[in-house]
């Protein structure tokens, strides 16, 4: 059941027997497991998710102040579904994909009311098809057979809905449709429309899942130096409040190089979300330079919006993704963050009265985790195409401790992990992620990429500044018991070096242009000109040179401006710079 | 309106009673008690035969012949604009002697959530005057911004100097002399003494403050269930100033630590699971419910900007309170007890303290250009300082080089000068900037990286450590 189906396909009707906030139970319903169901005079929209003799437990998507028992509940006898076709791209979506620019106008209000049904795409609006088959062709489930321009940056392809027969196309041709009418039509009796519908619990079927071998690249100088992530592979990013989560995943949203980005707002703040929708349509997708909206497909459900859709909305973001997956495109979905919905499945656990977990989480907690990012992957499609989809999931540990279920049990199922850490924030060194904590497994399966693409010695010089950071790590345990002038000089040199690698490389501002994306060669360069300086720098004090007077160069400092400067500009710097380095050292000895 | 004399059971702040009707989720309800007392109360559960209800001036004095009534709605808040100057009791029936409310609507408190696509994000600078808030953690208009405080703490003279010297800078020439660009004033205390509340009543009519002021107080001997209700009173009141009268609101609630726990004792008194340390696991959400219910709207002219305080029981930020507080709100502004026992006034520390929002309120034309800069780099100087002063605890000052020296005299001064400005000072934005630049330029120019080069050229001021020795 969708947001779009005729509500009058009802078939039962119940009663209900009792309301307890988000939990409704009703009876003489006659619903399966899963069914939507609509909840009282107000027809409040909810998901069947108990079933005990004559009696059915609904979770309510709605607000459900005033309902009173003995109000009607009507079942629909499907599963809770999206609809998929053109017109999601540049659209903000609640938990049930219903538009929210359409909600407002329908509601005449700044507030969301309730039992307002809108469609999740535009049932009137017409599109240009274009075919890409012809009359006799045969196509399959999965096939395309023609093509819509749904954004200027993204190629909408019409394909043949995963249940059916297939056969030979009999009728098919270009014209401007709305996204009901049927676009080509088969010799098995078979009508192709744009739009489908897919319950949003059951993964959309793909041929084979395959190893990912390319990096997204996400324009983070610490992602993809150090802890890159797959195309196709999952992240999780813990980490305490205020350490950067939504900064981090919002860089992602902007400047990673998927084709299609899905941002789910997951129980966050307003404000947040507001900014998304203010800020996407402005800024230029690195990739086409088209406006970034043009890419996106947003979900909010705000922390203030009812529990129970905030169980959902996962779901209908992960199956919009697998759609644009279908048609070969790569694509990245952001859920911040799932600590809400995993609170979500224990505040209606617990109205439930099941016997709970650890910490008060259900016990299927890691199940449904686990189903959840196994959905991600670098997909054969049943069409043939290959395409993707990247998680990357937002943890709010309580306390920032991460032994607690939720992150226990992502860590366990995702490859990535980027551990925030409140003490780098308080320091305002962002992104703040931990280097010593966090880890990629991707690494190995994308080192051939980055030799091909950035640099042969690209893997070399980054183990050089994993290794210098460890090292730094372990002399500023020594340094806060004796200080820093008790060192001998070379571990004197290495701190220097180190704190370069921190400044200079690893931080990068969100808030200057110019520093919000770097490209991989520009990440590279910055790392092999800090190397430049330790190069130098030891052969230097190996002559004699005291540290303090390696550390005093003029040049050393500039490596903190290469992130700031222009992007064309910045491997001339470098190069400058580099020599700089160089002679300022030589001078010395 | 039919009455029940069908009381079947009575445990804490909780009754039920049999009924032949259908009642309605969340719907009023009055116990009257053979004494004659009228107790209000909500339904917190409702099946076809019986009612759970939540009674919120305390179940004491009910037995099982009271009789109950039904009131078929909803809890409402009477609103209008005379409700300005207004001292009401927590659940909104005035205290003050004054006239009765004759109101222009009466409106559900729940609240329906803002639509995201119809919010306006929040970027109007406000100035408190406090360096440490407008230098370091930005307020802007509609932003929820909570003090996490603690038990001694004067979380209290922090918020006064606050709503007390609020405003938007550029709309202070031209208003009209009554401070236009003054805030209305919502306050709403939960479970406070009555000897703090006469503190704030005190200021409040000592400033002039109380007649743009709308005052909610439930006192701590007052029914701790009907804490639940009173900021949900005080958020619908501030609604209705804000988006329907145009009204720049700034809404205080204290204290957030106690409206959580009459929702625990909510929980345990209904037998529910509890989540963390007893707290019901659904706070996050009934918090959000509070805190999303401020912003500003596309459109319309008022605004609601938050200032929750709480007080962090064992001064312990991960304490599920201020834990999920933190996980809504926009930042959090940080009260330090070390700095309050060195006589720091307000004692804000600044590095666990965050505005979320500060970014977009700050720089060319909203402020100042260095101020991203300046702040950044009083960040990281501050806590290169505090670093040094674990380390001179162990090797004495003699054992650091030049350099780590003058990180700890900045430290020194950055508390001294920057924070220590008492709660009577009121700095604006300018000020605080120079004086963020006045201790800067005690460190060495090349040890500024957070900072623009022009700016650094513009406003460093190359003598300074002669100055300061």
């Amino acid at each position: 059941m969708s947001q779009a189906t005729d509500s009058e396909a009802v078939r039962e009707d119940g009663v209900i027997e009792s309301v307890s906030g988000p939990v409704v139970t009703a009876t003489d319903l006659g619903a399966k497991m899963n069914d939507v169901v609509y909840v009282g005079d107000e027809g409040l929209m909810g998901e069947v998710i108990e079933i005990e003799g004559n009696l059915s437990t609904i979770q309510v998507y709605e607000e459900t102040s005033a309902v009173a028992p003995g109000e009607p509940v009507e079942n629909t006898g499907e599963p809770l579904s999206v609809d998929l076709g053109p017109g999601m791209l540049d659209t903000i979506y609640d938990g049930v994909q219903r538009p929210l620019d359409v909600l407002q106008e329908k509601m005449d209000s700044a507030f969301l009311d309730r039992g307002v049904d809108a469609p999740g795409i535009d049932l009137e609006k017409t599109w240009e098809f274009q075919p890409e088959v012809e009359v006799g062709d045969e196509v399959e489930p999965g096939d395309v057979v023609g093509v819509v321009e749904e954004t200027v940056t993204i190629d909408h392809k019409v394909m043949v809905p995963p249940g059916y027969d297939g056969g030979e196309v009999t009728a098919i041709e270009a014209g401007n449709f709305t996204v009901e009418e049927p676009v080509a039509e088969l010799d098995s009796g078979e009508e192709i429309q744009m739009r489908q519908e897919w319950p949003v619990r059951r993964p959309r079927p793909s041929a084979d899942k395959q190893t990912p071998t390319t990096p997204l690249v996400s324009g983070q100088r610490i992602l993809d130096g150090l802890f890159p992530l797959a195309k196709g592979g999952t992240a999780a990013i813990p980490g305490p409040f205020g350490s950067g989560k939504t900064v981090t995943q919002q860089s992602l949203a902007k400047f990673s190089d998927a084709d299609i980005v899905v941002y789910i707002g997951c129980g966050e703040r307003g404000n947040e979300m507001t900014e998304v929708i203010d800020d996407f349509p402005e800024l230029p997708d690195p990739q086409t330079g088209n406006a970034l909206m043009a890419r996106t497909c947003l979900i909010a459900n705000t922390s203030n919006m009812p529990v129970a859709a905030r169980e959902s909305c996962v779901y209908t973001g992960i199956t919009i993704a697998e759609f644009y997956r279908d048609m070969g495109y790569d694509v990245a979905l952001m859920a911040d963050s799932t600590s809400r919905w995993a609170e979500a499945m224990r505040e209606i656990s617990s109205r439930l009265e099941e016997m709970p977990g650890e910490e008060g989480y259900p016990a299927y907690l890691a199940a449904r985790l686990s189903q959840f990012y196994e959905r991600a992957g670098y997909f054969e499609n049943i069409n043939g195409t290959e395409g993707s989809i990247s998680v990357i999931g937002a943890v709010s540990p309580p306390g920032g401790d991460f032994s607690e279920p939720v992150t226990q049990n992502t860590l366990r199922i995702v490859k990535t992990f980027w551990a925030l850490d409140a003490d780098l924030a308080e320091r305002r060194h962002f992104p703040a992620i931990n280097w010593n904590e966090s880890y990629s497994l991707y690494q190995d399966q994308l080192d051939p990429w980055y030799r091909e693409n950035v640099a042969e010695d690209y893997p070399e010089v980054r183990q050089w500044a994993v290794d210098t950071l460890d090292e730094e790590g372990e002399l500023q345990e020594i340094v806060q018991l004796v200080g820093k002038d008790a060192l001998p000089p070379d571990q004197q040199l290495t701190l220097e070096v180190a704190r370069y690698l921190r400044e200079a490389w690893l931080q990068q501002n969100a808030f200057i242009e110019v520093d919000q994306y770097c490209p991989p060669e520009k990440t590279y360069g910055i790392l092999t000109a800090i190397k430049h300086f330790n190069d130098e720098a030891f052969e230097a004090l190996d002559a004699g040179v005291p540290v303090e007077e390696i550390q005093n160069i003029d040049a050393a400092p500039q490596l903190n401006r290469i992130a700031t400067t222009e992007d064309e500009e910045a491997e001339e710097f470098t190069d400058e710079l580099e020599a700089d380095i160089t002679e300022q050292l030589r001078e010395l000895y | 309106m039919k009455e029940y004399q069908t009381i079947t059971e009575i445990s804490g702040p909780l009754v039920f009673a049999e009924v032949d009707e259908d009642i309605g989720y969340d719907e009023i309800v009055e116990i009257e008690t053979p004494s004659g007392d009228i107790k209000r109360g909500q339904i917190l559960e409702s099946s076809s035969g019986l009612v759970a209800i939540q009674v919120f001036e305390g179940t004491e004095g009910i037995d099982t012949n009271s009789s109950v009534r039904f009131m078929g709605e909803t809890m409402k808040m009477p609103v209008t604009e005379d409700l300005l100057g207004r001292v009401l009791d927590g659940s909104g029936n005035p205290i003050d002697g004054g006239p009765d409310i004759v109101p222009d609507e009466r409106r559900d408190i729940v609240g329906a959530a803002i639509n995201p696509y119809a919010r306006e994000y929040p970027e109007e600078f406000i100035q408190t005057g406090i360096s440490g808030i407008d230098g370091m953690n930005t307020l802007v208009r509609g932003q929820k911004l909570p003090i996490f405080s603690a038990s001694g703490l004067p979380h209290n003279d922090l918020a006064l100097q606050i709503a007390r010297q609020a405003t938007v800078p550029e709309e202070d020439e031209g208003e009209d002399e009554d401070g236009g660009s003054e805030f209305a004033v919502v306050f709403g205390a939960m479970g406070i003494t009555a000897e703090e509340a006469n503190e704030f009543m005190d200021d409040f009519e000592r400033t002039g403050a109380l007649e743009r002021s709308v005052v909610f107080m439930n006192l701590a001997d007052d029914p701790a269930v009907e804490r639940t209700v009173t900021p949900r009173l005080a958020l619908t009141t501030a609604e209705y100033l804000a988006f329907d009268k145009g009204y720049h609101v700034l809404v205080i609630l204290t204290d957030m630590t106690n409206y959580c726990e009459a929702l625990r004792e909510i929980g345990a008194a209904r037998e529910e699971v509890p989540g963390r340390r007893g707290y019901p696991g659904y706070m996050y959400t009934d918090l959000a419910q509070l805190y999303e219910r401020a912003g500003r709207l596309k459109g319309v002219e008022g605004s609601i900007t938050q200032i929750p305080i709480l007080t962090m029981p064992g001064d312990d930020d991960t304490h599920p309170i201020p834990d999920l507080t933190g996980y809504i709100t926009e930042g959090q502004i940080m009260m330090d007890r070390d700095l309050e026992s060195q006589g720091l006034k307000p004692p804000i520390n600044v590095l666990p303290s965050l505005s979320r929002l500060m970014d977009d309120g700050i720089g060319e034309g909203l402020t100042r250009a260095d101020h991203g800069g300046v702040s950044d780099q009083l960040y990281a100087a501050y806590a290169e300082g505090q670093d040094l002063r674990d380390l001179v605890n162990i090797v004495g000052r003699e054992a650091l080089s030049e350099r780590d020296n003058k990180y700890l005299d900045f430290a020194d001064q950055f508390e001294s000068e920057f924070i220590d400005q008492g709660f009577d000072t009121n700095r604006d934005i300018d000020e605080t900037l120079n004086i963020g630049w006045d201790l800067l330029s005690t460190l060495p120019k090349t040890e500024l990286n957070r900072v623009d080069e022009e700016l650094i050229e513009k406003y460093y001021q190359e003598d300074a450590e002669a100055v300061e020795a």
